[in-house]
């Protein structure tokens, strides 16, 4: 491929991708049936950036399309069920040292979503976000917000992913995070998913 | 005998392409199963408490079994293995002792008798506390291209009274393993260490 070619079509140069899946079987003593259940998916991959300033940042663009529905598959595959049946989601980023936090956005923003509303059915929610730069093995909290309206008080939640090699300082990891549940024995009140009306994506 | 209780349990899987070398095809997969337990023992010393053992070979079993599904369901793809266990701070290491016996028969019973001695380690820690889960051949010991760890842990866990038990399985060398030694082709399989 030439440089023009390249940058029409970038491909994600992956390094590695580490998926986990965590259930919550007992809180305090109490049983949770069925367990909560969240997934999330890691890619690591190369920062074509990295080390210099660059002003068009289309190419991680176009890489976070393609890591939207790459790794919402992996997450929901994970979790054995079928994309609709997810409730809540969540993304995020961490920038090797050599790149800058603007670079986690060019993937997570413009494009990413599209592919992840694809594989989940729906999702008129806001997929919330979080980014930072880091050195190897530093910890993403990824939030999680129900993926239909984002006032459901139940499915606020967050989810800690890290891999202990990962981001090089070339590198940009990326994660997804999927569940199937709200938190275990939630209790504070608000709004409740048998509520949702669905039309705004908030409520 | 203690009942098994279990709070959570975490299932991780990595997939190395490559480390700046060629890419791999097909990838290493490294897979880790993680369970978090009550404690049955936390808070005072006991002195009897090796009839646990074999209380947790079901769940051994289970976790094995998991290993092999997360990493495609063929147990002969699994070449590399390891276990481990954090002990909460209310329990003492002789605890995470009692993963040895039922976290290793449960690996070689899933793999059809691997012969090597189970690699593994234990510390007692917080919530939060990273293992880095020794791995070395399932047949032969001194494989050197299998000398590996996968790093495990759990935010929330372990709590005061309760342990988190680990087994992890590989299914090849090192993604550029390049330092010689014995070769998993040369392995002879007949004292599970050459």
């Amino acid at each position: 491929m030439n440089a023009e070619m390249r940058a029409a079509h970038p491909v994600a140069k992956i390094r590695k991708i580490a998926t986990f899946v965590e259930e919550t079987h007992t809180e305090m003593g109490r049983k949770i049936a069925p367990p909560t259940r969240r997934a999330a998916a890691v890619a690591v991959i190369a920062n074509p950036y990295a080390g210099q300033y660059v002003e068009d940042l289309s190419e991680l663009i176009s890489i976070g399309e393609q890591l939207g529905e790459l790794l919402t598959q992996r997450a929901v595959h994970a979790l054995g069920i079928a994309g609709p049946s997810a409730e809540s989601y969540g993304k995020a980023a961490a920038v090797g040292e050599n790149g800058e936090l603007e670079h986690a956005a060019a993937i997570l923003h413009p494009k990413l979503g599209t592919p992840v509303r694809r594989v989940l059915g729906k999702g008129a929610a806001l997929i919330p976000s979080s980014k930072k730069r880091g050195g190897l093995g530093v910890v993403l909290d990824i939030p999680l917000g129900h993926k239909d309206a984002a006032f459901v008080r139940s499915h606020f939640d967050g989810m800690e992913v890290r891999i202990h090699d990962a981001p090089r300082a070339d590198e940009i990891m990326v994660a997804i995070a999927v569940t199937d549940s709200g938190r275990p024995l939630a209790r504070v009140g608000g709004l409740t998913k048998e509520q949702i009306k669905g039309e705004d994506g908030l409520r | 005998m203690p009942e098994v209780q279990i709070r959570k349990r975490l299932l991780m899987v990595e997939e190395i392409f490559h480390e700046g070398g060629p890419v791999a095809s097909p990838p290493l997969r490294r897979a880790g199963a993680l369970v978090v337990i009550r404690n049955p023992y936390s808070g005072g010393y006991v002195e009897k408490i090796d009839g646990f053992m074999d209380d947790l070979k079901p769940l051994g079993l289970e976790m094995a079994q998991s290993l092999v599904t997360a990493l495609g369901g063929n147990p002969k793809s699994v070449e590399g293995y390891g276990k481990g266990a954090i002990v909460g701070s209310a329990g003492e290491l002789e605890h995470g002792a009692l993963w040895h016996v039922p976290g290793g028969y449960a690996m070689r019973e899933v793999l059809g008798g691997a012969k090597a001695i189970v690699a593994s380690t234990k510390k007692v820690g917080g919530p939060g506390t990273r293992l880095d889960v020794p791995i070395t051949h399932i047949n032969a010991s001194y494989v050197r291209s299998h000398f590996d760890a996968m790093e495990v842990g759990i935010t929330d866990a372990p709590r005061a009274d309760e342990i988190l038990l680990a087994l992890v399985m590989t299914t090849g060398p090192r993604v550029h393993a390049r330092v010689g030694g014995l070769k998993a082709s040369e392995i002879r399989g007949e004292d599970g260490l050459r």
